[in-house]
């Protein structure tokens, strides 16, 4: 039985407003518990919530970068359940006419490939506060600190059919958010967080029942929980059960999702609009402006890297994956160094020293300016690309300068061809054997040859070099 | 539209309302009374009207995003049931 999976993904990014949705308290993070929770946060009687302007403003920054239709006229509605981190009992949320309406985002597949991912739609709301449960044995802890802080809710449509593409979903979003400055993108502090419908159903059939699993703070578990997911319901359907639409928690550490809430029928939310709030109206001005102001999208720098540096498909993406990557790319070749080898540079070395040691690129201790004059030396042939590896590690580990360390290690290549050739003749006299080999014919032998030669000069010969003169002696 | 009995008990339980078996009568009995009311308004063709979403003719006046909040947290505490280390303390919820 061939079996077909369906994922949307529902998106909570928290924005980056200095005040609350609906109140004047600090959403800075980090704050001891409800010294940042006013009587609005808190449910008081009597008070009335005022939308924050700049709240608006980034959830049009974002609904303007997927292209989505903007709902100029748009309202409130009072999500109803009871939770002790909601102290008024409702969530302020939108519910009929969201902010932001439908628009599309485009994923890289694995095969290279660009898939059109739909948005749905994104909405306004505040967030919840906290509940702490592991403090006392008897009571549960509530920090309200998080209670209104400005959350911009983005719902995709069913349209990815596996893990991967979720995964490459979610990266994008979380990518184009912080582009657009609207949202720090931290995911263990949960400024950004996913949840996810799953459903799987036989190819051909209609829609399967979906289980909505909540609690995914980063992409590794986000595709881990959805495949656990996958195989979970088609156990369940391939011995003769049926999946319960339920909400499932994410256990990271047991790597399980288990059922949250046995009691479906509390999921009635029982939306109306808000009295408090009276209708938010867009107008056409403060539109243009926001538009005219964003910054340039990913999608629109992949397109100038392929354009302006020649650079492929594969490279562009994953450049701009990041904008502090981007923008660390940006300054290597605006200093003029090879566009090639510095994006192989920059995606490779760097990227992998940076992911082991779990540094963001904007604190890489090899800043973008001495990548430039490491990639300088090895097209001007001081070094070659082998040896500049060791370097790499030493500024990395030294933090000293490029040409610092070549001077101190008598790195630089050898450039005396007359020195390289005496080198080559004793290794070639040693080796007659081989010689003999690689003139009838077994010319796999030439690597043979240059490892000898590299290892005789610690790696100082230039390859070319060195090819073209055993070339030479060995024909 | 009207309800029946078990939803009257299960809209009071949504809403956190005890509504005592004697008085469940009584209360499906007012608020199908109520619904009727729906009922005549819905025989109005509103074909025409444009959705209204508030009674005010006006539209939401947006704040600036400024911190004009002072930290309140003692007061907010002191007329809390029970409080520690700064936190509402609620008995119990299991998830």
């Amino acid at each position: 039985m061939t079996w077909e999976t369906v994922i949307g993904l529902e998106i909570h990014t928290q924005l980056k407003t200095k005040s609350k949705i609906f109140s004047g308290a600090s959403t800075e993070f980090g704050a001891k518990a409800n010294t940042q929770a006013c009587a609005v946060d808190l449910g008081f009687p009597g008070v009335l919530p005022v939308l924050n302007k700049e709240a608006v403003r980034m959830a049009l920054r974002f609904g303007l970068a997927v292209n989505a239709t903007i709902n100029k006229h748009s309202i409130f509605a009072r999500k109803n359940y009871f939770y002790p981190d909601l102290p008024k009992g409702y969530q302020i949320s939108q519910f009929e006419i969201p902010i932001v309406g439908n628009g599309a985002i485009d994923i890289p597949l694995d095969n290279g490939e660009m898939k059109m991912v739909g948005i749905t739609r994104a909405h306004l709301e505040e967030d919840a506060g906290k509940s702490i449960h592991d403090l006392y044995d008897d009571y549960t802890a509530i920090d309200l600190n998080r209670a209104g802080t400005p959350l911009l809710e983005i719902v995709s449509e069913p349209d990815m059919s596996n893990a991967k593409e979720a995964v490459a979903y979610a990266k994008k979003i979380h990518t184009l958010v912080q582009y657009i400055d609207i949202c720090d993108g931290n995911m263990q502090e949960g400024s950004f967080r996913c949840d996810a419908n799953v459903s799987v159903r036989r190819v051909g059939e209609g829609l399967g029942t979906r289980a909505e699993i909540k609690n995914i703070n980063s992409f590794k578990f986000l595709e881990k929980a959805i495949n656990l997911e996958v195989e979970r319901q088609i156990d369940i359907l391939e011995d003769g059960g049926s999946v319960a639409q339920e909400t499932r928690l994410y256990d990271s550490i047991k790597n399980e999702t288990r059922s949250m809430r046995s009691k479906e029928e509390a999921n009635d939310y029982r939306y109306f609009p808000d009295p408090d709030l009276l209708p938010v109206v867009i107008d056409d001005e403060l539109l243009k402006e926001i538009k005219d102001r964003l910054p340039e999208l990913p999608s629109e720098k992949k397109a100038r890297f392929i354009d302006n540096f020649g650079l492929s498909e594969y490279d562009a993406e994953n450049l701009t994956s990041q904008k502090a990557m981007a923008d660390y790319y940006e300054i290597i070749i605006d200093k003029g160094a090879d566009v090639k080898l510095s994006a192989n540079w920059v995606m490779g070395e760097l990227s992998a020293s940076l992911n082991k040691n779990q540094i963001d690129i904007q604190d890489s201790p090899i800043s973008a300016p001495e990548l430039f004059n490491l990639i300088s030396r090895i097209t001007d042939n001081t070094i070659s690309g082998k040896i500049a590896k060791d370097v790499f590690r030493l500024m990395w580990d030294e933090k000293r300068s490029v040409d610092e360390i070549i001077k101190d290690q008598d790195l630089e290549q050898m450039t005396d061809v007359g020195a390289l050739e005496l080198v080559i003749d004793e290794i070639i006299a040693k080796n007659l054997n081989q010689v003999e080999q690689f003139k009838n014919g077994n010319t796999k032998l030439l690597g043979f040859f240059v490892g000898q030669v590299m290892k005789a000069t610690q790696g100082k010969a230039n390859p070319k070099q060195v090819n073209q003169i055993l070339n030479d002696r060995l024909s | 539209m009207s309800l029946d009995k078990k939803q009257v008990k299960e809209i009071a339980y949504l809403a956190r309302l005890s509504i005592e078996d004697e008085e469940l009568e009584q209360s499906t009995s007012e608020l199908n009374n109520i619904l009727s009311l729906m009922d005549d308004l819905n025989e109005i063709d509103t074909g025409d009207v444009e959705p209204m979403a508030h009674p005010l003719h006006m539209s939401q006046r947006l704040r600036d995003d400024e911190v004009t909040e002072e930290n309140l947290a003692e007061e907010f505490q002191a007329i809390a049931p029970k409080t520690g280390k700064s936190h509402f303390l609620v008995p119990t919820v299991i998830e």
